[in-house]
């Protein structure tokens, strides 16, 4: 299989207003005979859901929780960045494109970022437009602010809850479609299949999960805006009903997956309190511009948040104020965690697990005054409150990493489709413009870019391509895929064995997040390969899920999506094993520099792996797509 | 920790239902609420008893998905989300009580999980600027001053949970309704299409089935994002002065 990334010819300012220009228009009067279907109702569902409806198709959206407002977008905090250069400081497109592939290091594509940082100015505009209550100045002008690793402020924010009101804004252009008959909603409904019609991709099975009626729906095209992965660790910032289901078995009908075992884990996090946790609570990285990073100087087992300020600053270890004394406390997020990863296997953590470092608020509180950093952080410090029980403005945080957002996902061209014809991924669910590591405020900057500014030029292109007719869901295909749905379902009802789900998920989370986490090695990869295989075979004789699969059944759900988490893990840790340098997000201990960071290796290494499925237990096959670059030196990235 | 659970079960919407008392005996005060649930789920499944069935998703008090009326108030003690209530809250050996939203535009699904697509409806009603993708002006082109800013930000931040309406004993959705209306209302994005909105997005709320209001501020006593009642107000006053200054008055009658 050939991969064709379609990236535009010619100058990198140019290519996505030369692309657009010579993608294929669909004459107004005949956009209403197409029918797109939208998997997924967060900032890229919701995006393309209401643009394409005002364009004219005929949309039909789905989303698994009991509203589409509810999609994970709305749990984003930080921010959004836009190269407005608002603030005089010297941001420009081209340097929220440098930045984005430099942050990625260097394993995105040129076009595709560049076109990102292009449309983001768009996207503020969009939102303050619709409504969304950015903040501002007293002047009455949005107001930005610096965010993790950029040097420029060039983030736009609503307090802590910047994802929220963009999703309530998207959630409104799309409401506002709904009303008008263009945008035909459902509620509490899984995806569980695409359909392929002569090689493309024509509709989608889904599972009514009030009923568990499984039903077909036919369109012209697909879009899954199905989000992240990160769910396949048990553990982490993810909703708990955040899936990779539509993705995977999007993958096992053809589509190739990207750069799968690219996973970020965030620096700021909420340490685990016990075995009964459930999921990990991001504090939003935004607190690093305020806050202090440290652990004592000589370890301290068991130290206590409201001790720690008896230490005195001489005992203390800002570590990365010390290591890298040019970025700080504002390090990239792989360098923030693995350093804290680092002082913590040293034994100098902190906390009853001692699986964690503080984040001091002290200084600022005494420079700023309380309620300046009340103003900036309040929701934040009073959410850690709610969970731990301490005062932030009292004693230290205490924070750790946590995995937060996926950069794989299944690849996609520069239209954003997948290897099957009539298939696109939007948001995070694409594997496209964050590379190896994805910069702080970039993930809702992405979102929006592909649903608002990109899949309504590019998807013109493709439908213009081919003729409205439509396909009946009596068709084979349908019934088929139907059935395969079912049959599955019944299947894992009727194992009838002794393990809850959860403690299956649990398992694999753990194997996941030992071998394939922050820092790997061939041997762990191997070993976890071997484990999760284990997992697999255990999982279809042995789980216990009660009731049936006609009715309301959170077991059921769970277990399903369980089910794809599994065979995933085992394709990120071949995804893994292939990738035998350190790069971005992820450390390969075989690959490191004497003083021991990340050693990426571009002679080997510089393409994105897109793995092709090849049947139950099959090993998938690697192609490689070569990553060109035309405008951007290679650098090893440097924070000292 | 021991905590004693008397939780409602209910098959399905047709189902009458009823109450059922479980111990757990391996609660932690680390523990959050719903995660005390899942352990308790956990022996549930294991023993061969259907697990409880309730919604959940962010776990973070941000998605709204959550709901619970746990000992006679919705999201329990605290003015937060169930999900960011902790078991350090309730006392060891305490019985709590745990019940669905009671509102009859939220019908019982099954157990804890009630249909709230009544909070969809409302806001397809109108709760949206009538902006299409593209062709909308420079972000900072209207200056907007910070204090109404943060006025419209403080409405905009409704989570659409519900908790407002379990609490009204009139099950009144005036609350939610107005932090819609109060946003778009106060920025001057949202003010060419005001009318509008507000008589539109009212008119659903009554067609749901809804109460009135009678001024008793349970809603903002329990919103655990404390949408505060002077949005009612506002929106009062933006339903009334519509009534009184129609588009239809102001052009000399007729479309």
């Amino acid at each position: 299989m050939k991969l064709d990334s379609k990236i535009p010819e010619g100058p990198l300012a140019e290519k996505w207003t030369k692309h657009k220009f010579n993608l294929k228009l669909v004459n107004p009067a005949n956009k209403r005979k197409y029918d797109v279907i939208v998997v997924g109702t967060g900032l890229a569902g919701a995006s393309a859901a209401a643009s394409l409806a005002e364009l004219g198709y005929n949309v039909k959206a789905f989303c698994f929780q009991d509203s589409p407002r509810r999609a994970h977008s709305i749990a984003a905090q930080g921010g959004i960045n836009a190269a407005k250069n608002y603030q005089n400081d010297g941001d420009s497109i081209y340097r929220l494109f440098y930045d984005t592939i430099k942050g990625g290091d260097y394993r995105a594509r040129e076009g595709n970022v560049y076109r990102l940082a292009e449309v983001s100015v768009n996207i503020i505009d969009q939102c303050v437009a619709q409504g969304v209550p950015f903040a501002r100045e007293y002047g009455g002008l949005l107001a930005n602010r610096s965010f993790g690793g950029a040097q420029v402020s060039r983030t736009f924010y609503a307090r802590g809850q910047t994802g929220q009101q963009l999703l309530l804004g998207a959630y409104s252009a799309m409401n506002r479609q709904i009303a008008n008959g263009k945008v035909k909603m459902y509620n509490r409904t899984e995806m569980l299949d695409v359909v392929i019609v002569d090689g493309k991709a024509r509709g989608i099975i889904t599972r009514d999960l009030l009923t568990g009626k499984i039903e077909a729906h036919s369109a012209h095209a697909v879009l899954l805006c199905t989000g992240g992965y990160g769910n396949v660790f048990y553990l982490s910032t993810n909703a708990k009903g955040s899936n990779v289901t539509a993705a995977w078995r999007a993958h096992k009908k053809g589509a190739l997956f990207g750069n799968p075992c690219y996973t970020q884990i965030h620096p700021t996090c909420i340490p685990v309190s016990g075995d009964h946790q459930s999921k990990l609570t991001l504090m939003s990285e935004s607190l690093r511009n305020d806050g202090r990073v440290w652990v004592p100087k000589i370890a301290r087992p068991g130290l206590k948040a409201k001790d720690a300020v008896n230490i005195p600053e001489s005992e203390r270890d800002y570590f990365l104020e010390r290591r890298y004394p040019s970025f700080g406390n504002l390090v990239p997020r792989d360098v923030a965690s693995r350093n804290a990863k680092m002082v913590c296997d040293e034994g100098r953590g902190v906390g009853a697990t001692g699986l964690a470092v503080f984040l001091d608020f002290s200084d600022a509180i005494k420079r700023d005054g309380k309620k300046t950093i009340e103003a900036k952080y309040g929701n934040l410090f009073d959410m850690y409150q709610q969970i731990t029980g301490d005062n932030p403005y009292e004693a230290p945080m205490m924070i750790f990493p946590a995995v937060h957002y996926t950069m794989g996902g299944l690849w996609v061209d520069y239209n954003l489709m997948t290897t099957v014809p009539g298939l696109y991924a939007l948001g995070e669910a694409n594997f496209s413009d964050h590379g190896a590591n994805r910069l702080g405020a970039s993930a809702l900057m992405q979102g929006l870019a592909d649903g608002y500014f990109v899949i309504p030029y590019t998807i013109g292109d493709y439908l213009a391509g081919m003729p409205n007719e439509k396909v009946s869901t009596d068709r084979a295909e349908f019934k088929e895929a139907m059935d395969q749905a079912t049959s599955r379902l019944n299947t894992l009802v009727n194992v009838k064995g002794t393990k809850t789900v959860d403690e299956f998920h649990r398992e694999l989370g753990l194997t996941m997040w030992e071998y394939c986490g922050m820092s790997r090695n061939e041997s762990g990869l191997k070993t976890a390969k071997q484990k999760i295989q284990g997992i697999k075979e255990e999982f279809w004789k042995n789980v216990k899920i009660l009731g049936s699969a006609n009715e309301l059944n959170m077991e059921l759900e769970k277990a399903n999506r369980v089910a794809d988490f599994i065979e995933l893990g085992e394709l990120m840790v071949d995804d893994a094993l292939s990738r035998a340098e350190s790069c971005g997000g992820h450390f390969r201990e075989e690959s490191a520099t004497e003083d021991g960071e990340a050693k990426r290796n571009d002679d080997q290494y510089a393409y994105v792996s897109a793995w092709e499925y090849k049947g139950d237990n099959q090993p998938e096959v690697l192609h490689k797509e070569t990553l060109v670059f035309e405008n951007v030196k290679l650098t090893q990235r440097s924070y000292k | 920790m021991k905590v004693t659970l008397k939780i409602w079960r209910q098959k399905n919407t047709s189902d009458k239902g009823g109450f059922k008392t479980y111990q757990l005996d391996h609660a932690s005060p680390d523990m959050s609420f719903l995660e005390m649930l899942d352990v308790l789920n956990t022996d549930l499944i294991k023993k061969g008893e259907e697990p409880v069935h309730f919604d959940h998703d962010c776990r973070e008090g941000i998605c709204g998905m959550c709901s619970l009326y746990i000992n006679g108030r919705p999201h329990g003690p605290l003015q937060t989300t169930t999900c960011q209530l902790h078991m350090r809250s309730f006392k060891d050996g305490e019985t709590i009580t745990i019940e669905p939203w009671r509102a009859k535009s939220f019908p019982v699904i099954k157990d804890l999980v009630v249909d709230r697509t009544a909070f969809d409806r409302i806001q397809q009603a109108g709760g949206y600027v009538s902006v299409n993708t593209g062709g909308v002006p420079d972000a900072n082109e209207i200056p907007i001053p910070k204090k109404i800013a943060d006025e419209a930000f403080d409405a905009a931040t409704c989570i659409g949970c519900g908790a407002c309406v379990a609490a009204c004993k009139n099950a009144s959705a005036m609350l939610f309704v107005s932090a819609k209306v109060s946003q778009f209302a106060l920025l001057p994005q949202g003010k060419p299409e005001r009318k509008e909105r507000v008589e539109r997005m009212v008119a659903q709320m009554d067609a749901e089935g809804f109460g009135s209001c009678t001024n008793t501020k349970a809603c903002e006593a329990e919103c655990p994002k404390g949408i505060s009642v002077t949005n009612i107000a506002r929106m009062n006053r933006e339903y009334y002065s519509s009534m009184a200054s129609s588009y239809e008055w102001q052009v000399g009658g007729g479309e």
